[in-house]
């Protein structure tokens, strides 16, 4: 990890607007995503997980620019995505695909899979022929048959066969970074893993870099180099996989962690550790918002929020419990 | 007995071509009873119009006062003569081309300029959402039929003007079908995925966004050609459509309306030709929306 990152991310936000009435004036505002900041290095898989709602897909449409953040940067291979012109932004979109998680809204009805994996070469100027070729090339790669499959209709395909289908469309531009929005989630267990390690052979293949988003910890756990825990449009942990798995340390990665689901009979949960939903992201709880669900909540939680702080090797955590340990990590000022 | 489990090495052959999108359409419609008979009777009365100056045995507008309200299978006149002992079959024929024209253009002005305002709205969104939906609200606010009634009576009688008050009447619409289902396709995420990959709005819409809302716009047009042909015959019946001495169903339905007591067949035929023709169009459209819908 001593490279450069090849995706930063710094301050990021992204709060949405709830218009109402005639006017359509905001009457409130959503926060998505809160003051992200985080990197990903060359060929590693950066994992985020986090609750529905959290804010996670926000995030991923925030890095690829399909919305505008209210503030913050994000930097591709050290270059402005945000600043960058049109046509800037159209050889970026090269470097950085997104898939999606639902198989069956993520493809045109009106597309065969082929054309549809090829629209995005002939956006990028290829001849029809040779995006063609292409297209089934990468469909064969991905398990799809283009003699089969090539020109059939969506509809005419399973879920985990689209998904297959969005991950083929996703990497015929021969991206460098790969976002992957939950892309297992609407799939079938046997399916899952499937597709799992179809996309670990071509992360290998291809030398990819991943942002997996899930909100299933065990897919996480297993894809993962680095993990980044999401609670309510915030960072409250961040960590390499195994570190998370063995010593989580701020109580919402705790409490994600022992409601896992989990195949060892001594490792059943009597009651769940977490009760009740995420708070309304339209009102956040003030300082931590994870206080109004922690076992641990302490009157400062209520006053400021904490900040992410070191606490072993590249693991950060924004808690108070930990601020000894943090203080002790870093040299006192 | 060996078992062959090789693959057959032409796998084309086996999967068989997918058909296109419109060849399924036509396939599918190719299968529904209703919609051929509704279709061939559609064909046949279409092309009766385009036919018209071949097919009339008689100038539509010449009368003779001797021969006044002939009875249907009268010697020389099939159809029977109206009030003024005009042909009826000639003036059914004539009056048909009328009668399409005015039913049918104003839904083809009001599927180009509803659809183009629709995805603009709804592609767009925002303020030029509010601004054009709102402006469609206001025609919506008046009944369509009052709406033509009183911007033909304020452009005066004749064709065109029933043409322009029709197109007036549909326009909001198509506007409100292609406004909703624009929205409705620009959140899916097929074209976030479009726009990731670099392409630009008229790319997306041309590509993406037109071949999934221009199916349900068709099939609500389809249906809105028969209230044109109805509320274009309702103008002229008024006298503010289609200017006597031409032949048009709803005026000869005007007309012939006191001729009732006389002969009762005579004067139902105009209204006949209109209900005919009206329900085969619902009749069509009903096919239509069944074999365009699109499985996602």
């Amino acid at each position: 990890m001593s490279a450069a990152p090849l995706l930063e991310v710094r301050g990021l936000r992204k709060h949405f607007p709830l218009r109402g009435g005639v006017l359509q004036r905001t009457h409130a505002w959503v926060r998505a995503v809160d003051d992200v900041s985080f990197d990903v290095y060359p060929a590693e898989t950066l994992g985020i997980v986090g609750e529905s709602g959290c804010g996670k897909s926000t995030l991923a449409r925030l890095i690829l620019k399909l919305i505008e953040p209210d503030a913050g940067t994000v930097r591709f291979a050290g270059e402005d995505v945000r600043g960058a012109s049109a046509d800037r932004m159209k050889r970026l979109r090269r470097d950085m695909q997104l898939v999606f998680q639902d198989p069956y809204a993520s493809l045109n009805p009106r597309l065969t899979i082929e054309d549809a994996v090829a629209f995005s070469l002939l956006v990028h100027g290829s001849s029809r022929g040779q995006a063609r070729e292409r297209a089934r090339a990468l469909l064969g790669r991905v398990g799809l048959d283009p003699r089969l499959y090539g020109r059939r209709y969506p509809h005419e395909l399973s879920g985990g066969q689209r998904q297959r289908v969005n991950i083929a469309r996703a990497l015929v531009l021969d991206p460098r970074l790969l976002v992957l929005d939950e892309p297992v989630s609407a799939l079938d267990k046997s399916v899952q893993a499937q597709v799992l390690n179809l996309l670990a052979g071509l992360k290998a293949e291809r030398a990819l870099t991943y942002v997996f988003i899930s909100h299933d910890l065990n897919v996480i756990e297993y894809v993962s180099d680095r993990v980044l825990v999401m609670y309510l449009g915030e960072i409250v942990e961040t960590g390499t996989a195994d570190a998370l798995a063995q010593a989580p340390k701020h109580p919402y990665t705790q409490a994600l962690f022992a409601s896992a689901p989990s195949l060892d009979p001594d490792h059943r949960l009597e009651r769940p550790p977490l009760t009740g939903d995420p708070p309304n992201p339209i009102d956040p709880p003030s300082g931590c918002r994870f206080r109004t669900r922690c076992a641990f909540a302490m009157p400062r939680c209520a006053a400021s929020p904490p900040a992410l702080r070191a606490v072993g090797a590249a693991h950060d955590v924004a808690c108070y419990l930990y601020e000894a340990a943090a203080a002790a990590e870093t040299p006192a000022r | 007995m060996a078992v062959t489990t090789a693959l057959p090495r032409d796998l084309d052959a086996v999967a068989g071509a997918p058909m296109s999108y419109w060849r399924t359409v036509a396939w599918r419609l190719a299968r529904d009873p209703a919609t051929l008979v509704a279709g061939s009777l559609l064909a046949l009365i279409v092309l009766s119009a385009l036919l018209a100056p071949w097919l009339a045995p008689y100038d539509p507008n010449a009368g003779s006062i001797r021969l006044r309200l002939a009875s249907v299978g009268a010697p020389g006149h099939v159809l029977g003569t109206d009030e003024q002992g005009r042909d009826m079959l000639s003036r059914l024929l004539w009056g048909g081309r009328m009668t399409l024209i005015a039913g049918f253009t104003p839904v083809l002005v009001a599927l180009v300029i509803g659809t183009a305002l629709g995805v603009l709205a709804g592609y767009v969104g925002g303020l030029t959402n509010t601004l054009v939906m709102r402006t469609m609200d206001i025609f919506y606010a008046f009944p369509a039929v009052l709406l033509a009634i009183a911007i033909s009576g304020a452009l005066g009688p004749g064709l065109p003007n029933t043409l322009i008050s029709l197109s007036i009447v549909f326009v909001p619409r198509v506007v409100r079908v292609a406004e909703s289902a624009t929205v409705q396709v620009k959140g899916l995420e097929y074209i976030a995925a479009a726009r990731a990959s670099g392409a630009g709005v008229p790319t997306i819409v041309r590509h993406h966004l037109l071949a999934n809302v221009l199916s349900p716009i068709l099939v609500f047009a389809s249906t809105q050609v028969s209230l044109a042909i109805i509320l274009a015959a309702g103008l002229s019946f008024l006298g503010l459509g289609v200017t006597p001495p031409a032949a048009e169903w709803g005026l000869m339905l005007s007309t012939l309306r006191q001729s009732i007591y006389v002969n009762a067949i005579v004067p139902a035929l105009p209204g006949l030709a209109i209900f005919v023709t009206s329900m085969a169009f619902n009749l069509l459209s009903d096919g239509l929306r069944d074999a365009m819908e699109v499985r996602a």
